[in-house]
């Protein structure tokens, strides 16, 4: 039941919100490190939740058409395209591909080189403008003799054949998702108790409950439930809660190819998320971090953590995520002293009689 | 909702580089003065920059007026996109704050009426606040995904959620003011029969209700500063100590307001000194806001939720200026009235945008967290408690 951490702070939610005997509470942990942004992901999720399309974008950024979460999106792969330090802005993990070969970025080298072989189809996408690309191809130095490397899968597992070269310029991939927060401001903000925590700890909205008022959308810190239009309620990741209910793994992490999505209790997690992090500084991937995972943070820890490869922000997480009600008692306070000042200047006003 | 915001950007773009063609990081940043993506992400525009685009006019304004105190604050984003959510609230919802307001202010100033007397004040007061309190609902209701269920708000009451108290408050008002506004219709009923017993029963009922409302009215004036406040809006949540105060003192001017405009000049002596603790408490919140949060008091100096916030200003200042100097005027009182009034208006609709701007911007979200982690740092705290890595130690 309530207890002196219910609004902030670390404490297991499933027993605050008042469950006897609730189940081990059970998360995600996303590794972005394997993460190979194939989106098997959203379209499990699309497709076991029945959620409808979020319009058919190009976006023209990267990658990614999708965008972000929203109510129609509850999985979202974010796609960065990052050159490195040292060639403009980029990472701030300098040093991370010092060891790796220089020169001009192969993106630019291969849209020139492609944009020349193809028959003339009139228009040159992804080489604007054409005619300076083409012009530009004669001033960067032509590509090192032998095959050029395409960034096309390998024919074969990787380690078997020689490592491709590597460039100067990496990709970011990260399955997004709603984090399941342990103080959840969707949910204490829910006027009409549509959300609720489950007896996994996880946050569900019923939606025959949901009026559409909105309240949760400004709440996340995160910015991940949304109001879906045309429909006028708040829709989210439910974690599966009708998978995982009957045993079963929810739909994302089942499609996830590379267990880049992991799904379990969280404890168990939070473990193997730390044996994954060391080994990958003991590779020398130091600009690994977990994201989430501790519930010392502003929200208490999330259900569902993630292991990053640069800054929360560059994924477009928040760096520094605190739950809004962790201040509600002191924005209470000061209302009410607002609300006694008000009466003052009434009394105070009306204090003589005509 | 990309293209939109594209053609939304300003033609006059020759004094930035040119923001395309440049296969890009697939960040945005806001660098230094003369930095290489000082102007644009390739994401399309960064966020912060298109709230200061969307308006031509403001951009000149920002050039030579506060921008430039502030050194362009350095961030990364995903493309540019806001981090938070901003509010699907249109603007129902700070229309609600002010005829929320109004009506709060209007049970004050009938129940001071009555009490002293004030025959005017009383009956102006009780039939806004009705009035007010219809628009309020209906604000409320039209704002709803699903407006078919707003009763759904009374299944539970929840202290963690600020509207669920607000609609109790909100209930528990309506029902003492609707019975206070009833019981002004009391004289015009027939003396006999069961209407005659309602023309008697009523005014005690009135009476009641009028006081109930007025010991609901400051809660329900200032809990709508603490549902907004209780957001990751950024600068909604920042401003949290000031923004009670800027309501209530909306709130008892627009009171004022009602009683300047109702009631004739020997009865309008209390709306006076309530216009001025009013208008002095919605300008010293306003103040605050505008100025204590640092980079989150940004968006209520900007574009239109500035020259909402500014014109507010005025209207607040000339209201109560005139409520001092028009005593022997009934139109100046009026006038005065209708200032105060249409003051309120512009003070909700401004804080209201200013929130909304700051999650449009990742900025607003995302350096002053940096800022934070890195001030907990800098007293010894736990290095990063949101990461584990070496990475976060640099912070």
């Amino acid at each position: 039941m309530a207890g002196p951490n219910s609004l902030y702070g670390p404490v297991d939610p499933a027993p605050d919100a008042g469950y006897v005997d609730a189940p081990p509470r059970v998360g995600f942990f996303t590794d972005t490190s394997v993460c190979i942004g194939c989106k098997a992901c959203e379209v499990a999720c699309k497709e076991w939740n029945l959620i409808p399309d979020d319009g058919f974008n190009l976006l023209g950024t990267s990658y990614d058409n999708t965008g972000g979460l929203t109510a129609n999106s509850w999985r979202h792969v974010a796609f960065i395209e990052q050159p490195t330090a040292g060639r403009g802005a980029g990472t701030d993990s300098p040093g991370a591909f010092a060891a790796m070969p220089v020169g001009p970025p192969a993106s630019a080298q291969t849209a020139v080189v492609a944009a020349g072989t193809a028959p003339d189809t009139g228009t040159e996408p992804g080489v604007p403008p054409a005619v300076d690309a083409l012009a530009a191809a004669g001033t960067i130095a032509p590509p090192a003799t032998g095959p050029q490397f395409l960034g096309m899968p390998l024919p074969d597992l990787p380690g078997r054949m020689m490592d491709a070269p590597r460039s100067d310029f990496r990709w970011l991939m990260m399955s997004n998702v709603c984090k399941h927060c342990t103080h959840a401001a969707c949910l204490d903000v829910c006027p009409t108790g549509s959300l609720f925590r489950t007896e996994f700890g996880t946050v569900v909205v019923q939606e025959d409950i949901c009026n559409g008022c909105g309240y949760c959308i400004p709440a996340c810190p995160y910015g991940v439930i949304d109001r879906r239009e045309g429909d006028g309620r708040a829709w989210k990741c439910t974690m599966c809660y009708d998978r995982i209910g009957d045993g079963l793994t929810p739909a994302c992490a089942k499609a996830c190819p590379t267990e880049s999505i992991q799904f379990g209790e969280l404890d168990e997690l939070r473990a193997r998320a730390e044996r994954r992090l060391e080994s990958l500084h003991e590779q020398g991937e130091t600009s690994a971090r977990l994201y989430g995972n501790s519930p010392d943070d502003g929200v208490g820890g999330d259900g569902a953590f993630f292991l990053l490869l640069d800054e929360p922000e560059v994924y477009g997480l928040p760096p520094d995520p605190v739950v809004c009600t962790r201040d509600l008692p002191a924005m209470w306070k000061r209302a009410g002293w607002a609300a006694l000042a008000m009466a003052a200047a009434v009394v105070v006003s009306f204090g003589r009689r005509p | 909702m990309r293209p939109r915001e594209e053609a939304e950007r300003p033609r006059d773009e020759s004094l930035s580089p040119p923001p395309a063609g440049r296969p890009g990081s697939g960040l945005a940043r806001d660098e230094a003065p003369g930095g290489p993506l000082r102007a644009e992400a390739p994401g399309g525009p960064a966020a912060g920059r298109a709230t200061r685009d969307r308006d031509g006019r403001r951009r000149r304004g920002d050039r030579d007026g506060d921008r430039p105190m502030v050194p362009p604050a350095e961030f990364r984003s995903y493309y540019g996109r806001p981090v938070v959510k901003a509010p699907v609230w249109h603007h129902d919802i700070p229309a609600y704050l002010f005829t929320g307001g109004l009506a709060a202010g209007s049970a004050l100033l009938a129940a001071g009426g009555d009490a002293t007397g004030r025959a005017a004040l009383r009956r102006a007061g009780r039939v806004t606040a009705l009035g007010a309190l219809a628009a309020s609902t209906y604000f409320l209701i039209h704002d709803l995904g699903r407006p078919e269920r707003f009763l759904n708000m009374l299944r539970v009451a929840k202290p963690t959620s600020p509207m669920s108290m607000g609609i109790w408050i909100l209930s528990a008002f309506g029902t003492a003011a609707g019975a206070a506004a009833a019981a002004e219709a009391a004289p015009l009923l027939p003396e006999r029969g069961i209407p005659g017993l309602a023309r008697k029963l009523l005014p005690p009922i009135g009476t009641a209700g009028q006081y109930g409302a007025a010991v609901a009215a400051p809660a329900l004036a200032t809990y709508t500063a603490v549902l907004l406040a209780d957001t990751a809006t950024p600068s909604w949540h920042a401003a949290y100590p000031e923004l009670p105060f800027v309501f209530a003192g909306s709130t008892l001017a627009s009171g004022a307001g009602v009683g300047l405009i109702a009631a004739p000049a020997d009865q309008a002596g209390p709306a006076r000194r309530l216009a001025v603790f009013g208008a002095a408490l919605e300008l010293y919140g306003a103040r605050r806001v505008e100025t204590t949060t640092g980079m989150l008091s940004e968006p209520y100096r900007e574009g239109r939720p500035g020259r909402l916030l500014r014109t507010g200003r005025a209207l607040t200042a000339a209201g109560a200026a005139g409520a001092l100097l028009g005593r022997r005027s009934r139109a100046l009182s009026a006038l005065s009235g209708l200032s105060l009034l249409a003051a309120s208006v512009c003070t909700r609709f401004g804080i209201f945008e200013g929130g909304v701007a700051s999650a449009r911007d990742p900025k607003y979200t995302v350096v002053p967290q940096r800022e934070r982690l890195a001030s907990q740092v800098g007293n010894g705290a736990v290095a990063g408690r949101k990461e584990t890595g070496p990475a976060a130690a640099g912070h």
